[in-house]
């Protein structure tokens, strides 16, 4: 198993170094991450030039690449192009956001999709069955960023008519939020909307795994053999289904973290939070590389991990697989 | 195939040949005993009594059997009501898309001038078919709606069929032959899978370039070709094993013939149903990017920046941000529910979900 | 006549799906003997396999459902018993083997846990060592080798013959007196087969249960079975001792199956397969099921019209074909002794 996990990582190793390379190539290519400056009035063109000498950009693509992975490996991913601050501090920040953000949608989704899959299953074509499928339909069928603006219409609505806000509808703090303890209240209330927005989709994909998985776990022979011993339905259900049918979710989960980030730059975005998807639309606005480069290779690895963390889990839950 | 008035009885052989060139494999009474030396010898009773014509009749599975494959598609899809009620939704999708200068009460850009003196803002009235209210200059929004539907659709539909031309072409080869373009589809297909998909799409839009629908397009189709490819790929990996294929191959034939005249047709059903619903995420997806303002953009209209530009009013005017969104909603799941449709129809071993 | 100890009678069982109501199981009638091995055959969808399990509740409901009928399981009536009373019984005192060893075992629990969990679900306040014994014990008992180590292995671990043992360790763990033998050997290789066979015999000596043995081959209803009940299309057409059905059968159907066998021996030289297809079950066709493809009805009114009872035809000999007597001076010709 250990010689497994070596392979898969220094495999992932391969993958992730081909990606840099092919994204840093084209990001470098396709456009001149000085331009702003050319029109702004303030900046002579030798100070461009200065820029442009210090950061290596009239170098070729692959020394300019060695100097990116040189600076990102030592020197913490470098500094910004265009205002020269230090990158990761700032990525820090907005990740620490981002992850309270998804995490507390994630472990609600995961929980109710969990739950949701598995009693649809045991009473497929009740009511309930069919109230969650069509949640979930609808739920993959919304997009992101509307379902977010719907809720703060609503919000805004509710106000108009009882002069009551009941939760804020931007920002991760107020104001002046306090410290301690009601430095955190006030966040968790910022967070309730976007965090109830975020996992929607995920609820609506993971319960849908959960209910097939388990609809074939609970016709399958051995759940018939379970039954057959005489065991009571709950413990078939509980000892003899559930865990098998948890199996392939378990995997749908930590494959889909790429698609929760997607989810987050849009959340983010609609709710103003101070997170990773702001941080890349403003880097990605501003035309400047270099953070942009810092936040890919950052989400690659994490996707990298989720994925090893998948076939660990895959694992240790199925003593069928072998590493070899 | 059931009148058998004219056939004269005794003659039943003719009639068992009959049924059998239609396809029915299993032919309603017992071939004539002659067909099996020794096994009727002893049985007294007459034969000529034989009505096939009635046998038949309860035998359901004859005429079904000799049914095609595609038939059997049809009748399955048709059975589905929710896939037939969201294909009737999108027929008129289309048709709205497709005759928006037609069907669309104003123009796209078009300020109708007694509006700018008293229809400013206005909520959703039937006064002046302002259906869907209008905008700050008063611009009738149900016609910016429809004009944005169009673009949506042709984003969608232009995505869904780059990405499977070009994902079944690569899927196949792939499977076929496998080696260097399978591995290299593989390799590639993880190093996109590492990087979010919205990250990707959102860093090509910017350093590429986007705004115009066909760059946009372009943009998506370059993400979801892989998926189809990679299923493309699994069914060949499959079919290549079959006997009809090694048959045809020590039959001789080219390998672009396997490929086209006896793989391609038993992939049709999952290149379908996958295409259909690249269409409704590429909706999705699109409007995503277009409201994070990397997507299609002004003069051209699309429902994404509608909604951008909506949520930019604040939210006093609500019926900016709500309909375009709704739009959205209606036409990806209806498109989702044919897709749901289709598979139940073109894969009867995966079980159907009753709606 | 011994004593029976499951009494089915009339028992009906209906399918509901999309394409209609399934007949699967039509008016069933039988006993099952103490101590006896009786061999229920027949194709498959026959309803052989499901006029057990409805009656131990083993059919998913819905869409299935018991429309009629009893089941008297040592003076009981399982068919009218709570879940819970039935579920004291199943893997108690009536206990099943499974026809897939390879899916019937839950792939990510050890063997010995499935089959102690048998010997502690029906005797409550076991301890862990206790049941561990047993199940080394029963593991031993059915032939698997090195018990102590096999206990805590997977069930892919096990080879298929193996895992057919484990099942049937799993289904004798509480000293049934009726065991259910669904297919047991039908996804075996022949020589685990043959293995598998002396393991029930074993079995059976060691537990005195009576087997029901539900299975297609005949070769296994040949070197096991006392008594045979032949079903076609939901419905029991032929029942007997095992010579009579093998040397006498009175029904076309049985004789159908009876031809259709290889034969490594006698004067056949081609295998005869009964023509046409097996019916469907939502609409059956009228009257006897199997007359459009019986070689005995040839067009006879009286099959089409009229669904024939299951009758005695010679002391315990009961056929459900109008035409039986016409098989009785029939099976010379024919020859090659079958069993």
């Amino acid at each position: 198993m250990l010689t497994y996990i070596a392979r898969r990582f220094l495999y992932s190793i391969v993958v992730l170094v081909a990606a840099s390379f092919l994204t840093f190539t084209f990001v470098s290519v396709s456009s001149d991450p000085l331009a702003p400056l050319y029109t702004t009035p303030n900046v002579s063109r030798e100070s461009i030039d200065l820029i442009a000498e210090k950061k290596n950009l009239n170098d070729p693509i692959v020394k300019q690449y060695w100097y990116w992975v040189q600076d990102a490996t030592t020197n913490k991913f470098g500094t910004t192009l265009l205002t020269n601050q230090p990158i990761l501090p700032d990525l820090w920040r907005v990740m620490k956001n981002t992850l309270q953000l998804i995490v507390a949608a994630e472990l609600i989704a995961i929980v109710l999709a969990v739950g949701i899959g598995v009693l649809s299953a045991l009473r497929q074509y009740s009511f309930f069955d069919y109230s969650a499928t069509t949640f979930s339909f609808l739920g993959l069928a919304t997009p992101v960023f509307w379902l977010g603006l719907m809720a703060q219409v609503l919000i805004v609505q509710v106000y108009n008519w009882t002069g009551h806000r009941v939760f804020p509808i931007a920002n991760l703090n107020s104001v002046d939020p306090g410290g301690g303890v009601s430095f955190w209240v006030d966040r968790a209330h910022h967070l309730v909307v976007p965090v109830m927005v975020l996992m929607v989709a995920s609820i609506a994909t993971y319960s849908r795994f959960m209910r097939a998985s388990m609809l074939e776990v609970v016709n399958s022979d051995y759940v018939r053999t379970a039954r057959a011993k005489g065991l009571p339905e709950r413990r078939v259900t509980m000892k003899h289904a559930f865990r098998n049918a948890l199996i392939p979710v378990v995997t749908v989960v930590a494959l889909n973290f790429g698609g929760l980030l997607g989810g987050a730059i849009v959340t983010e975005t609609v709710f103003s939070l101070d997170g990773m998807g702001l941080y890349f639309l403003n880097a990605l606005g501003t035309g400047d590389p270099f953070p942009v480069m810092a936040w890919l290779m950052i989400t690659a690895t994490t996707i990298i991990a989720f994925n090893l963390v998948a076939d660990i889990l895959y694992g240790v839950l199925d003593p069928r697989v072998r590493y070899d | 195939m059931t009148d058998t008035k004219h056939v004269p009885a005794g003659d039943e052989r003719a009639q068992d040949a009959e049924t059998r060139d239609l396809g029915a494999e299993s032919v309603g009474r017992p071939a004539s005993a002659g067909d099996r030396p020794g096994a009727m010898a002893t049985i007294e009773e007459p034969l000529s009594i034989a009505e096939p014509d009635l046998s038949l009749a309860y035998e359901s599975g004859v005429e079904l059997r000799a049914r095609s494959q595609w038939a059997y598609a049809r009748i399955r899809f048709f059975r589905h009501r929710l896939a037939l009620g969201s294909l009737l939704v999108i027929i008129v999708a289309g048709f709205v898309a497709i005759f928006a200068d037609r069907v669309a009460p104003y123009g796209y850009d078009e300020i109708p001038l007694d509006n700018l003196l008293n229809s400013i803002n206005r909520g959703p009235t039937l006064d002046g078919w302002h259906l869907f209210g209008t905008d700050q200059l008063g611009r009738d929004y149900l016609s910016r709606v429809i004009f944005g539907i169009r673009t949506s659709l042709w984003v969608a539909l232009f995505v869904a069929s780059l990405s499977t031309v070009f994902g079944t072409a690569v899927g196949a080869i792939a499977g076929y032959y496998g080696g260097v373009v399978d591995n290299l589809l593989m390799r590639f297909t993880d190093l996109i899978l590492t990087l979010p998909g919205l990250a990707v799409l959102l860093t090509a839009a910017a350093f590429f370039g986007s705004g115009d629908p066909f760059k946009v397009g372009l943009i998506l189709a370059f993400l979801f070709w892989t998926g189809i490819a990679r299923i493309v790929r699994g069914v060949f990996l499959s079919l290549r094993e079959k006997e009809y294929v090694e048959a045809a191959k020590a039959a001789g034939a080219s390998d672009a013939r396997i490929i086209v005249r006896h793989m391609l047709p038993n992939t049709v059903g999952p290149i379908v149903v996958n295409a259909t619903l690249v269409v409704a995420s590429a909706i999705l997806v699109e409007a995503a990017l277009s409201f994070l303002g990397f997507g299609i953009q002004p003069p051209n209209p699309a429902l994404g920046s509608l909604i951008s530009a909506g949520q930019s009013e604040g939210f006093r005017l609500w019926w900016l941000v709500t309909f375009p969104g709704l739009v959205i909603v209606v036409v990806a799941l209806a498109i989702n529910f044919v897709g749901d449709g289709l598979r139940d129809a073109l894969d009867p071993t995966q079980r159907r979900v009753r709606a | 006549m011994p004593e029976s100890i499951l009494s089915i009678r009339d028992l009906t069982v209906e399918f509901d799906t999309e394409d209609g109501i399934v007949h699967a199981v039509t008016g069933v009638s039988y006993d099952l003997q103490a101590g006896e091995v009786l061999g229920i055959i027949g194709e498959s969808g026959s309803g052989k396999s499901v006029s057990v399990m409805s009656v131990l509740g083993l059919i998913p409901q819905p869409p299935g459902k018991v429309v009629s009928g009893e089941a008297v399981f040592k003076g009981r009536d399982l068919l009218k018993l709570s879940k819970r009373e039935l579920r004291a019984i199943r893997g108690g005192d009536m206990a099943m083997i499974f026809q897939d060893p390879m899916t019937s075992l839950n792939p990510v629990l050890t063997v010995g846990d499935q089959i102690s969990e048998a010997v502690k679900t029906h005797n409550p306040g076991t301890r862990d060592e206790a049941a561990r014994d047993r199940t080394i014990q029963l593991l031993d008992l059915v032939g698997v080798p090195n018990p102590e180590q096999r206990i805590d292995q997977y069930p892919h671990e096990f080879s298929g013959g193996m895992r057919q043992r484990g099942m049937i360790a799993m289904a004798i763990a509480n000293q049934p007196s009726v065991l259910i033998a669904d297919e047991p050997t039908t996804a075996l290789d022949v020589t685990i087969q043959a293995q598998i066979i002396e393991v029930l015999k074993t079995a059976q000596e060691k537990t005195h249960a009576a087997i029901i043995l539900i299975t297609h081959d005949l070769g296994l209803i040949a070197e096991l079975a006392d008594r045979v009940v032949v079903m076609y299309a939901g419905r029991v057409v032929e029942m007997g001792d095992v010579f009579t059905i093998f040397n006498n059968p009175r029904h076309p159907y049985t004789l159908g199956l009876m031809n259709s066998l290889a034969k490594l021996e006698g004067d056949q030289e081609w295998l005869q397969p009964i023509p046409g297809q097996p019916p469907s079950l939502v609409t059956p066709p009228p009257g006897c099921a199997f007359h459009p493809r019986c070689l005995l009805s040839q067009g006879r009114t009286r099959c089409r019209a009229e669904v024939p009872p299951l009758r005695e035809v010679e002391g315990a000999h009961l056929s459900a074909c109008h035409f039986a007597e016409e098989l009785a001076s029939e099976r010379a010709p024919l020859g090659a002794g079958v069993a």
